[in-house]
């Protein structure tokens, strides 16, 4: 058998082994192995999450083969939980499968515990009720749960988790950490050692960009009383001193310095995210406190009494153009300064934990390590538990949505989604879901969405006939692209979750599969 | 809650689409099982490419109503793909990508047909292409994917006033994806934008520069670029560098590791420079499910008419929640390829040869060893040596007589395109009108065929 690691070698470029050992560890729940559901767990079963478990009492009928890949016609008149883990077992012999022939609507109601063992679950097409008590269940036995629904051309995703912290957010394009408004003595004293000046034209043009803003800077500095330029007169005038020292046109790196000197201008300290995740009252630790909090309070320690307010120091430098003997040594540099400060953090964090009654060393050098490289990017996330939402969005949210071009339709459609589980609950069928009788359900399904707006104080405000007229057209179809569309999203944002990479969504996705303007809805 | 008294049909979820009509549909929607059927008989999509988004394809469009596919990839399976390439097992490694895939989805799709071709799409001719209603894309590069939009667009057709033709427009469905980013697009030649017509919409390839990699590498990246551009031709004159020859591989990373302690930098791993040398992407399953179900959607949405179409460009980023965004680009109406095409005009005298020297001159086309065909009749070919001969007589005949005496119409020529010092294979649309012809001048006549 090949070795495993050479098959997941595109996705470890992503999660590394590290993201790769958490999704491993990990057991899934799923309820309704209809396509929405059977889609979502097949990304998760290629990447080689551990274990999963598919949940679904119904049996296979033929309508299921023309939307559901994991079944054929062998399997009419057998479980579709059955088939369907049978399936998924063949994409990835190393994930453990196990299925369970009952509704789900049923272990909800009667056996809750049933869920305590799982990582996350995977909650697919469940009506609002349904949607309520699992939501409570799952809070309780602090398991991760995440609710999918496709219904026709439309559906949802949402994240239920109490508190979700992310300490490698990874963000597509975040600003490098190379302190220039704000030197360390050993990073002066390099700057120092390096004659701008230098004869050589070769010489000249390899130094590195950051020592030529360090030293720029720091002049500009002595003649300006300390402070760095903040007036857009004094940014043009820093630039034009750089444009100055050029003896060449072609010289890259005071291109850098130049296109770079906003990193000099830039505002000290930590931003707001930060500043709010530090402030939050869990960072008052006590001996039941995560480890991400604990690290939290040592810096916020940290913050307020090293460094003029800064958190410590990435490490990293991007490439530049730069002889190779300046940059090495400027790396060292950068490299040597971020370990002093995670060596305070880790000293912080081990007389925090004994404090709260814990064994000093119970996180790991390589957390602490993590933690403080990526301290300016953390995130937290929280979910308000979603009967909460259903039964107090938030209207001004709401209201805006309305009224926005981009987002109407999907606002639509997320009101029009509670309201056929309300439909169904009164008519004992969605609307539109069989034929003839069409009219009577379009006026009855508007009926049930004006009730709904005045339930939720969005008196007066309407949705299109156009809409409510398409939501009947669906008739709670489960079309396979759109399952597939959604389980696709789901999938990637379990990936998030377990493996605590990368940043979950908020709020509710809708998608949109009219003019595919999806949008994520916080309410 | 199931209507028991109805026969079950395998399209019960699909049919709500079809049969019903509603108001936020295509101009032409026109619900009916006669439509579905149709749809199931008639209609043919390509699907090109048969990896990450090829499998996610095949898949979503066997069970979105189409019985006719065929789907066509050049490539083997490797151990790589089958963290997401969900159609192929560790047994099929090895085998051809199409022919696998297209067995697995047959076993599973009761009444789908699906013909593999494993060949490159450069091998097929023109009508080829022309014979699908639909062609969805699920390619990695932008070569392939500026190759298929120029044969795609190769069959539009303008009327006199410069409008398209709708009965020759090929509609296009292209996805692509990279970790955690992807886009789906809609091409209608002709109405929306290109593949050409957007192409600044690529980011240019990183490169070094040369007198980095020579002199002053700083990252692990330059130490590997320098073995891989520069030390293997020093050592391996003649012998091209193969990337997917592990022995090749280890050398440059080898070379690397060399460089990086001469220099004192750290970084330098294997998988960096399988990474670095084979520009691998990072891929995951959800996003190329993500991207494939938008492209199927649309491919359906197109051919039954059941739903508003996306206009015309999807951006889809999953790093931070999950954002999407349409925007609707405009078209490029001087657009070399999908544009009402380069205006030649000629005498009558002219002969194909001096008509194939005037391609190679002219500053819109620099086209050199043209091949050239008038609604699918080979006027000349360069290749292979068979036809070349057949054709080679046409080289002094007037190109006003091999076309036919009409006073306008398309040809195609593919040949040789100089972009820059970079050389690459291209087909280009030329509209031909023959200076001095009275007469009837509208497009109709031409386009008869």
């Amino acid at each position: 058998m090949a070795e495993p690691k050479t098959k997941y070698d595109r996705q470890l470029r992503i999660w590394g082994e590290q993201g790769q050992s958490a999704l491993e560890k990990a057991s899934i729940c799923l309820l309704n192995s209809g396509p929405t559901g059977s889609e979502t767990l097949k990304s998760l079963v290629l990447g080689g999450v551990g274990s999963i478990t598919v949940v679904d009492g119904s049996k296979v009928e033929v309508g299921d083969l023309g939307n559901n890949f994991m079944v054929d016609e062998s399997s009419i008149g057998q479980s579709k939980a059955k088939c369907v883990c049978l399936f998924l077992k063949e994409l990835n012999d190393a994930v453990k499968a196990k299925f369970v022939e009952e509704y789900p609507e049923e272990l909800i109601e009667t056996n809750p515990s049933f869920f305590s063992q799982f990582t996350l679950v995977v909650a697919t097409q469940l009506v609002e009720e349904s949607m309520v008590k699992l939501d409570r269940i799952c809070r309780e036995a602090n398991v991760m749960l995440i609710f999918t629904r496709s219904y026709g051309l439309t559906g949802l995703v949402r994240i239920s988790v109490k508190e979700h912290t992310v300490i490698e957010s990874k963000p597509d394009h975040f600003l490098d950490d190379l302190q220039l408004n704000n030197p360390w003595p050993e990073l002066m004293s390099f700057a120092e050692a390096i004659d701008l000046n230098v004869q050589d034209p070769a010489a000249h043009k390899h130094i590195p960009y950051v020592v030529i803003l360090v030293k720029t800077a720091h002049e500009w500095a002595k003649a300006h009383g300390g402070a760095l330029p903040s007036t857009r007169e004094e940014k043009r005038e820093f630039k034009e001193l750089l444009k100055g020292r050029r003896i060449a046109m072609d010289e890259d790196n005071y291109k850098e310095a130049i296109d770079a000197s906003f990193k000099v201008f830039a505002p000290q300290g930590i931003s707001t995210d930060l500043q709010k995740i530090i402030h939050d009252s869990s960072a008052e630790v006590d001996s039941n406190s995560s480890d991400f909090w604990v690290m939290v309070a040592a810096l916020k320690e940290f913050i307020a009494n090293e460094d003029c307010g800064e958190a410590p120091l990435e490490g990293s430098i991007p490439d530049m153009t730069s002889s190779t003997d300046h940059y090495i040594n400027l790396q060292k540099i950068y490299q040597a300064k971020s370990e002093g400060d995670f060596l305070i953090v880790e000293q912080r964090v081990k007389n925090i934990l004994k404090k709260i009654g814990r064994y000093p060393n119970s996180i790991s050098k390589a957390t602490i390590k993590s933690f403080c490289k990526n301290a300016r990017k953390l995130r937290v996330c929280w979910c308000p538990l979603i009967e909460d939402e259903f039964n107090h969005p938030s209207l001004p949210a709401l209201q805006k949505y309305l009224t926005d071009e981009d987002y109407s339709m999907a606002v639509g459609f997320y009101i029009l989604l509670r309201a056929i589980d309300r439909y169904a609950a009164n008519f004992n069928s969605f609307p539109g879901q069989f034929e003839g009788g069409m009219d009577e359900d379009i006026s009855r399904l508007k009926t049930t969405a004006i009730s709904l707006l005045n339930d939720l104080g969005c008196n007066g405000l309407t949705l299109t006939e156009d809409l409510i007229n398409e939501m009947c057209r669906f008739g709670a179809a489960e079309l396979h692209s759109v399952a597939a569309f959604i389980g696709g999203i789901a999938s990637q944002e379990v990936i998030k979750l377990i493996t605590k990479q990368f940043v979950p969504m908020c709020g509710t996705y809708i998608f949109n599969g009219i003019d595919h303007k999806s949008q994520s809805l916080t309410l | 809650m199931a209507d028991s008294t109805a026969p079950q049909s395998r399209s019960r979820d699909l049919d709500k689409l079809l049969l019903r009509p509603g108001n936020l549909v295509g101009p032409n929607f026109d619900p009916g099982t006669e439509m579905r059927d149709d749809l199931q008989q008639y209609a043919r999509v390509l699907v090109v490419g048969a990896g990450g988004l090829g499998c996610e394809l095949l898949k979503d469009l066997a069970l979105s109503g189409f019985r006719n596919l065929d789907v066509i990839d050049m490539d083997r399976i490797e151990v790589t793909n089958l963290n997401r390439q969900f159609l192929f097992r560790l047994e099929d490694v090895g085998k051809p990508k199409a022919e696998v895939a297209a067995k697995r989805v047959m076993e599973r799709v009761a009444g789908v047909n699906i013909v593999p071709h494993f060949c490159r799409i450069e091998d097929k001719d023109i009508e080829f292409y022309s014979d699908f209603n639909i062609i969805a894309l699920g390619l990695d590069s932008i070569e392939a994917r500026s190759y298929i939009n120029a044969v795609a667009c190769s069959f539009l057709e303008y009327d006199s006033d410069d409008n398209p033709q709708e009965e020759t427009i090929k509609p296009m469905v292209d996805g692509g994806t990279e970790g955690f980013k992807g886009h789906a697009r809609v091409i209608m030649p002709g109405v929306t934008p290109c593949f050409e017509c957007t192409i600044w919409l690529f980011p240019p390839q990183v490169k070094f520069p040369l007198c980095t990699l020579a002199e002053t590498p700083r990252t692990a990246a330059h130490c590997i670029e320098y073995a891989h551009l520069i030390k293997w031709d020093e050592v391996h004159s003649g012998n091209a560098f193969d990337p997917d020859n592990p022995e090749h591989m280890k050398w440059v990373y080898d070379e690397a590791v060399k460089r990086a302690e001469l220099f004192g930098i750290l970084g330098v791993t294997y998988s960096l420079t399988q990474g670095v040398v084979k520009n691998i992407i990072p891929a995951i399953a959800s996003t190329n499910a993500i991207i494939s179900a938008a492209c199927a959607l649309e491919t359906l949405k197109i051919a039954s008419g059941c739903s508003k179409t996306l206009s015309n460009y999807l951006t889809y980023n999953g790093v931070e929640g999950v954002h999407s965004k349409v925007t609707e680009f405009v078209k490029d109406k001087d657009c070399l390829v999908c544009g009402p095409g380069i205006l030649i005009e000629l005498d009558t005298s002219v002969t194909l040869q001096k008509f194939m020297d005037m391609l190679e001159e002219n500053p819109k086309l620099l086209l050199s060893k043209a091949s050239i065909t008038h609604h699918g009749k080979n006027l000349y070919m360069q290749a292979p040596p068979v036809l070349e001969e057949m054709t080679r007589s046409n080289l002094c005949v007037p190109l006003y007589e091999l076309m036919g005496r009409v006073p306008k119409d398309i040809l195609h020529a593919t040949g040789t395109i100089n972009n820059d010092n970079k050389k690459t294979s291209g087909l280009r649309k030329l509209r031909i009108v023959f200076k001095g012809i009275d007469g009837v001048t509208d497009m109709d006549m031409a386009g008869g065929a």
